[in-house]
């Protein structure tokens, strides 16, 4: 290709709330470039995964470059960004908005600004983007245009009386919205002559290619044979190609210099060697210094995931590696559990990750996964002077050798209509949060701020909210750090045995109530034996909750009518697969969804 | 003349009853006479399309079952026996039963059963409360049965089963009692006493199913934890657990003072008058079955009838066999385990040997040394045999065992 006019660039990611229409705008922008024919068009082209689609979320970063013959008649080179979607990939969204120079942001025209909206938009500024907003969904009988551009106006402070007008999904304004972009996005920056400076904001793991790093180059120029340097880990590596991102598909070019987004593969073996946020360049000729903002992911929520069927944790070990190659933030350790055998304490970013991950191993790779009780990093400051960052309940010193206990906290941001705080003030104060304050976005609607243990939020907070709000309620919140807490570790006896998976760690004013309803959930979990089993919750040695499943009286078939042998036989058969679902603790069967369902505690 | 052949069972179905009740999930339906009509002519041609198939096979005993084959009139069932009779080699001491309700039989059905060698009545009594009975749904009193047996008893009838059943809705210990004492005033030759299972799709299961335990097997035990006190309670609700099992343990001890004994799981018998029957599918035996989804064994394959009414009718008896299935070594092993086992009798080692040509401790040794250990399985040493049982809580629980006898 000819060398691109660097003004004739504009790089640019779109900013939204969950669900504002973020993949379908970015669809119709590649439609209406003629990037894909309405044939090559799958919807939503740039969420790769199942998964993505179906949950209408975007988990990895994705990239593609499209040319717009603009109303100037001058051709415009698009790389549009799509950054992820959640809190819990926060620190890849904020790269992804560092490789570009402007946002779109997009604002649902019935729904208005919702906390994420709030928060990917201070995002984008921070990073100083140039931001022009876009009102999506006008064909909904609820919108209300008007409102919303107000909101826009008076909340963020962002200009948006010309702000398009657009329906993504029936491709209604999407014109006004590509011309806004070539108006409103500035061209990058940077000379191609400089030391090669690029950021990583993604990176894949082809199995032919090795791994294919997504960058964009701030200053410099790149080439086949340029040898390259990543800066944070040092690894080194001769290019072996870089091109651009066509829709699906990676597209070599010549080189890339400084304003373009592209990619570069160099026989990269693992992704760990590209983090996210690094910086690319030349190893003979460097760069000064990398560009700021790198920092290292550090997983916040742990779990243990074992294979329901013991016999495939070598299947689990490999599709754990091989789902690694492609998320450098998935950690994982074997681990043995006296309940559940052989498997590994898996970190994540986040529940959301978790999820994915989870259902990714179960979907991909056929495993039938065990999960226990996920868990955030506990410091454990010992008395002697010792530091323990805590991922396992189990591995908890005993009481005598603790000094103190931290837990992490989060700052949280819960957009709400007024109708709904005092609800919500009460299940954030249940969650041990402490009030920060609120403001009023206008009359009906209010952002409460508080602060809350991490490890209140993981397991269900999210439902909750939004089964107190009745959907209402959107929610978002970073790391503040961490604060001592009075905190203990409450076990699970089943039939006077210590379950290890049960075991998680807990507020010691909250132990009481979550040790009662984990009993009263885990009687109704497992089904009745040959003897009577006591289920008991305890701290330390003493027992403070209990429960009993009685022990079974009867289990016969009546009659045989007729030689109906085969049905009869189908009853057993299912009762012998039941009896395959649980698991041996001492000599009880626990099913495993009772792992799983002590997850959930909170059924108002 | 010793006729060394095959010998096989015929099992009969009668989908047809006057009224459901409210606990039967069986294949059984109220229907108009003439479609009555057309089931018999559609049922006569199927015995007759299959008569040649089974020429090898001996008949060593017929049961005819439904629903309530004594609905059908005194000329259908004559004609459906009759053609039963040419078309069979029905051994001359082959057991030969009708099962028949009270409130559907008269003097006249009863004379012709017999005329075409039926020597064997099974009556559906379940209970000698009226109230009971009424609550279940069923169409008769025990008075219209005590009449029933007593013509039975007058034509002839020296084989006669009375089914009961227990953990019954409103049902106490004592009305229970006194239903089995009613009943042994009588002297049947046989009983089977069940325990009531609500099963899905009845009206009971929407009645009690709600909101009680899983037993893990599809079916629920639907005994409530703990009973309400409240005296003479003529409350609906089901007998709690402990009732249920006492129950149970007062049918067999009151059944044996009185010289019943128990030869399988539901099944009591003065001696010599165990059903070869029902035996027979516990020992798996040939049996063919005919009509509305019937089941049938025959050299270990399995298969059932089409169980469409409609579809039954349409073909004229004559349907593709649905389910079928040629049973593995394995299977047939399952089989014998799980279905020996509801003999109180037990299964012999010696006869799993002779049957597989395998010692059995090479194929059960775990599922038998655990049923052994909790307490729920026993070896006994009879007539120079080994012999393995279920013990008195292992009857209880018997699901739980035989679970483990499948591959």
């Amino acid at each position: 290709m000819a060398q691109i006019d660097q003004s004739k660039i504009r790089n640019f990611c779109i900013v939204a709330h969950i669900d504002h229409g973020k993949s379908t705008l970015a669809d119709r922008i590649i439609e209406k470039t003629g990037l894909l024919t309405n044939r090559e068009m799958q919807a939503q082209v740039l969420d790769n995964m199942d998964l993505e689609r179906e949950r209408g979320i975007t988990i990895k970063a994705q990239t593609v470059r499209t040319i717009y013959k603009a109303k100037d008649g001058e051709e415009y080179v698009f790389n549009l960004i799509d950054t992820p979607g959640h809190v819990d990939f926060n620190y890849e969204v904020s790269r992804s908005l560092a490789a570009c120079d402007g946002a779109i942001l997009i604002v649902d025209a019935a729904q208005g600004i919702e906390a994420q909206t709030l928060a990917n938009v201070y995002l984008a500024l921070d990073h100083n983007l140039d931001v022009f907003p876009v009102i999506n969904k006008i064909d909904l009988p609820s919108a209300e245009p008007k409102r919303v551009i107000e909101e826009i106006e008076d909340v963020i402070g962002l200009e948006a009386k010309d702000a398009p007008l657009i329906s993504a999904k029936n491709g209604v304004g999407i014109e006004e919205v590509l011309e806004k972009i070539v108006e409103k996005i500035p061209a990058p920056g940077g000379s191609p002559e400089n030391p090669l400076q690029a950021l990583i904001f993604d990176s894949l793991y082809d199995s032919y290619k090795g791994v294919i790093i997504f960058c964009r180059i701030m200053e410099g120029t790149v080439k086949k044979g340029t040898k390259i340097r990543m800066m944070a880990t040092g690894a080194e590596e001769e290019v072996v190609e870089v091109g651009y991102f066509g829709a699906g598909q990676f597209l070599p070019t010549e080189e890339l210099s400084a304003g373009m987004v592209g990619y570069i593969t160099a026989s990269i073996k693992n992704v760990k060697d590209t983090a996210v946020g690094d910086t690319v360049t030349d190893a003979d000729r460097p760069c000064a210094e990398p560009l700021p903002g790198y920092k290292k992911v550090n997983s916040m929520v742990y779990c243990g995931l074992y294979p329901a069927d013991g016999a495939k944790y070598p299947d689990l070990r490999d599709a754990l590696e091989k789902l690694q190659l492609n998320d450098a933030s998935l950690n994982y350790e074997p681990e043995t559990s006296i309940a559940l055998g052989f498997g590994f304490r898996c970190g994540f970013l986040g529940l959301l990750h978790l999820e994915i991950i989870q259902e990714r191993l179960e979907r991909e790779y056929n495993l039938d996964l065990v999960t226990t009780a996920p868990s955030v990093i506990y410091k454990v400051y010992r008395t002697n002077g010792e530091v323990i960052e805590l991922t396992n309940p189990s591995n908890l010193p005993d009481p005598s050798e603790i000094d103190y206990m931290e837990e992490p906290i989060v700052s949280a941001e819960i957009m709400v209509t007024t109708e709904f705080i005092g609800t919500i003030m009460e299940l954030c104060q249940e969650r041990r949060g402490v009030y920060l304050g609120m403001e009023y976005m206008e009359a009906t609607r209010a952002l409460l701020k508080y602060e809350l243990p991490l490890n209140e939020i993981i397991y269900d907070f999210f439902d909750a909210l939004k089964s107190r709000s009745r959907g209402y309620a959107s929610f978002d919140y970073e790391m503040k750090g961490y604060e001592q807490s009075e905190l203990v570790k409450l076990d699970i006896l089943i039939n006077r045995e210590e379950v290890d998976a049960l075991s998680f760690i807990v507020h010691k004013d909250t132990a009481y109530e979550r040790g009662r309803r984990m009993c009263e959930r885990l009687k109704d979990e497992i089904p009745r034996q040959l003897f009577e089993i006591p289920i008991q919750a305890a701290v330390g040695s003493k027992i403070i909750a209990r429960e009993t499943v009685k022990a079974m009286r009867k289990d016969v078939l009546a009659k045989c009518y007729g030689g109906d042998i085969t049905r009869k036989k189908k009853l057993l058969e299912k009762q012998k697969e039941g009896k395959k679902r649980m698991r041996q603790v001492g000599n009880v069967e626990i099913p495993q969804k009772a792992f799983m369902s002590v997850l959930k505690l909170d059924d108002k | 003349m010793e006729n060394i052949g095959k010998i096989m069972s015929l099992y009969v179905h009668i989908p047809f009853c006057v009224r459901k009740c409210n606990y039967c999930d069986f294949l059984s339906s109220p229907a108009s006479e003439e479609m009555k009509e057309q089931y018999v002519q559609a049922l006569i041609h199927e015995m007759e399309e299959k008569r040649e198939i089974y020429q090898a096979y001996q008949v060593e005993s017929v049961f005819i079952g439904g629903g309530t084959p004594s609905t059908l009139s005194t000329e259908q069932m004559s004609r459906l026996l009759g053609t039963m009779q040419n078309c069979y080699r029905i051994l001359r001491d082959a057991e030969f039963t009708v099962e028949i309700n009270p409130g559907t039989v008269d003097r006249e059905k009863l004379v012709a059963y017999k005329t075409h060698g039926v020597n064997r009545l099974s009556i559906g009594l379940q209970s000698a409360d009226d109230g009971e009975l009424c609550r279940l749904g069923r169409i008769h009193t025990f008075d219209e049965f005590m009449e029933t047996f007593q013509t039975a008893r007058e034509l002839g009838y020296e084989n006669i089963n009375i089914d009961l059943m227990s953990g019954l809705p409103g049902q106490s210990r004592e009305s229970y009692r006194q239903t089995l004492e009613k009943v042994l005033a009588l002297k049947p030759e046989h009983l089977s006493a069940y325990s009531l299972i609500v099963e899905e799709g009845t009206p009971f299961w929407d009645l009690y199913g709600e909101g009680s335990q899983e037993n893990g097997s599809g079916e629920r035990n639907i005994h409530t934890e703990e009973k309400p006190d409240t005296e003479e309670s003529h409350d609906l609700s089901l007998p709690d657990e402990d009732t249920d099992r006492m129950m149970y343990e007062d049918t067999d001890r009151i059944l044996a003072e009185q010289g019943y004994h128990r030869y399988e799981i539901s099944n009591y018998a003065r001696t010599g008058y165990e059903s070869r029957h029902n035996t027979g599918y516990w020992k798996r035996h040939n049996y063919l079955g005919l009509g509305l989804g019937s089941s049938s064994l025959i050299d270990n394959c399995r298969w059932k009838n089409e169980s469409v009414l409609a579809a039954y009718v349409n073909q004229n008896g004559i349907c593709e066999k649905k389910e079928q299935e040629t049973l593995t070594t394995q299977e047939q092993m399952e089989e014998f385990m799980f279905l020996g086992l509801r003999l109180m009798r037990g299964i012999s080692y010696q006869e799993f040997d002779n049957y597989f040509h395998r010692p059995i401790m090479e194929v059960y040794a775990a599922p038998i040394q655990k049923g052994i250990a909790e307490g729920l399985l026993m070896e006994v040493e009879e007539g120079g045999e080994t012999c393995l049982r279920l013990t008195k809580r292992g009857i209880d629980v018997s699901n739980v065992v035989m679970s483990d006898f499948l591959f």
